[in-house]
């Protein structure tokens, strides 16, 4: 602010305004994380309608869920999240790369574009519920495969671990290969045209230009998408809770942390839902922590930058 | 010569697997528009390849049925999605401004606070949230499903960029020396300004909030405040063979149809936003 005395009378009004933000961040977010946190140090369930506790239990929660199933579910959630991010990420960056390079004269650009990000928008549990009926054992898929002669008889997608699995990572794949498309467009698009000049002129082939120009250059953007799915990872809960019913089958290898709160969030295990928020809330604070690095201004490589010549871009 | 007909086949390729991943990308959603208009019966014989004649048919099917009060639950939707798209935009604006115009104390701790908890997952407070909005006698009501976007911190990010790049801060200036009030800066000055902005937040909170599950699934209990991705996981869970499917299809149809419609009209907006959004969950 250049006129100092005059802010100084207004700053009440900054108070006013980002009051409601606070306010309302105070009671619904920073209340019940005090709350969770709290809880997780106590014995209290409900056992039928009797209610357990609230005991003190100092650390016992956060042991046994040690010694429970929460590592296997966050393995089973690392594998789903795998199994979506490697082809998304390549296809990605492949699509990328091809939209934004003008001598390929990519007929319909807006319109793979519309269709690509498509998927993005749609309900998660309404595709998870489409995916169920449309690959079980009497739905379409199996009707087609069947009457296409590949298969003799109906394969059952979702009795297999590796069927659930990859149904999962396609759902997710399908669901955001668009958007990080969309993205890293972007940042190619924000790199200067010089430096592709340039390379051209030394007789670069386009393969070698993705690699050694490309990349590099957006790498603060792949970065950013990488930690920002991570996160979106960690909260996979929509597709695999809706297509295998919240069981997480066959044989839970298909249920990820959140479905495992969301269970004991439903049966009112109040003391085990907040040890394993914790644990959590650990895990995202550190992911947090990466992204207020590469969104923050003081960023040493410099995604800030390239953000901004991102969101130039985008504005056109 | 070489690279022109290099470059030739590379576009011939990548135009092949444009149109596969846009395949892929339609074929579920054409699938399931046959299937929405067919009875029941002709799904049983297998698989239809052509829209037949009883969507309308599967229509009042689906808002006649008592079980699953689809058209309630859209109704539902609508004002949670509607309301949370409204305040989200409006208070996200309204924080941004003021972290943006005014200079006071504990600004730069407020900014870097909010930046700090950008992309925190809301469900790791779901419990404690859960215990809260039933202390305050919220529990299964939409309010709790609209209030708390209020403070909604990627939204605020995008506004806060946007006044950087478009909102001079000298018009303000302009409108305090004519006698304007600080709220009727905001309201009559700085919101029409910021009408892009928040046009695609709008849309994103709208299209967010209307597929949220996780949250309404744990606040909403009875049948007639049921959003619709509450009432397609209900689906689910019950006794799915004994239904008519042909019903099934058209639930899901109407369940994604209203935001397909949207995106359809505003495409070009919300693409262009996605790049300016930046972080999303």
């Amino acid at each position: 602010m250049k006129q100092k005395r005059k802010s100084i009378s207004y700053a009440k009004w900054g108070y006013v305004f980002i009051l409601p933000f606070f306010l309302s961040f105070f009671v619904f977010s920073l209340i019940p994380l005090a709350d969770t946190i709290r809880y997780s140090f106590y014995e209290y369930y409900r056992s039928g309608i009797k209610e357990i506790g609230p005991k003190f239990i100092g650390m016992e929660n956060y042991i046994s869920l040690l010694k429970s199933d929460m590592i296997r579910y966050a393995g089973n959630t690392l594998i789903l999240w795998i199994i979506g991010f490697i082809p998304q990420i390549v296809i990605a960056l492949l699509l990328a790369s091809w939209f934004v390079d003008a001598r390929l004269k990519i007929h319909g650009l807006q319109f793979f574009k519309v269709v690509i990000y498509l998927p993005n928008l749609i309900m998660a549990s309404a595709f998870a519920m489409l995916f169920f009926t449309m690959f079980s054992t009497g739905g379409p898929i199996n009707s087609i495969l069947l009457s296409l002669g590949w298969i003799k008889a109906p394969i059952d997608f979702m009795g297999t671990v590796f069927g659930t699995r990859s149904l999962v990572g396609l759902m997710n794949f399908l669901m955001w290969f668009g958007n990080t498309t969309i993205m890293l467009m972007a940042a190619i698009m924000g790199i200067s045209p010089d430096i592709f000049e340039a390379s051209e002129l030394d007789g670069c082939s386009s393969i070698q230009r993705f690699f050694y120009v490309t990349l590099p250059l957006i790498r603060p953007i792949l970065a950013y998408t990488l930690i920002t799915s991570i996160i979106g990872g960690l909260q996979m809960f929509d597709v695999p809770q809706i297509l295998t019913n919240g069981q997480g089958t066959p044989d839970r290898t298909s249920m990820t942390l959140i479905m495992f709160l969301n269970s004991h969030l439903k049966s009112r295990n109040y003391g085990m839902a907040g040890s394993l928020s914790v644990y959590l809330f650990i895990v995202s604070g550190i992911l947090c922590f990466f992204v207020y690095r590469m969104t923050n201004d003081n960023d040493p490589d410099g995604s800030k930058a390239a953000e901004k010549k991102n969101r130039k871009k985008g504005r056109r | 010569m070489n690279s022109k007909g290099s470059n030739h086949v590379r576009s011939i390729l990548a135009h092949l697997v444009l149109i596969l991943l846009s395949f892929m990308c339609l074929f579920f959603f054409y699938i399931l528009f046959v299937n929405a208009t067919h009875s029941h019966a002709d799904l049983q014989k297998g698989f239809w390849a052509l829209p037949g004649k009883d969507l309308l048919k599967n229509l009042s099917g689906v808002a006649n049925d008592g079980t699953f009060p689809m058209f309630q639950g859209i109704i539902n939707s609508l004002i949670v999605s509607g309301s949370c798209a409204a305040i989200c935009t409006y208070f996200s604006a309204l924080t941004a401004y003021g972290l943006y115009a005014y200079d006071f104390k504990i600004r730069k701790v407020a900014f870097t606070f909010i930046m700090a908890i950008l992309v925190m997952p809301t469900q790791v407070t779901a419990m404690g949230f859960l215990r809260l909005i039933t202390k305050m006698g919220m529990y299964d009501s939409l309010l709790p499903l609209i209030i708390p976007s209020i403070a909604s911190p990627a939204v605020f990010y995008f506004m806060y960029s946007y006044m950087q790049s478009s909102l001079p801060l000298s018009l303000v200036e302009a409108a305090r020396i004519d006698g304007s009030g600080e709220f009727k800066t905001f309201n009559r000055i700085v919101l029409p300004i910021m009408k892009p902005a928040i046009a695609v937040q709008a849309i994103f909170t709208f299209v967010g909030s209307w597929n949220n599950y996780f949250v309404p699934a744990l606040v909403i209990q009875s049948k007639n405040k049921m959003t619709v991705p509450i009432l397609i996981a209900t689906l689910r869970g019950a006794d799915y063979m004994s239904f008519d499917m042909g019903k099934i299809y058209t639930m899901i149809l109407v369940a994604i149809v209203p935001i397909i419609l949207v995106y359809l009209l505003l495409s070009k907006y919300i693409i262009a936003g996605v790049t300016l959004g930046g972080v999303k969950g």
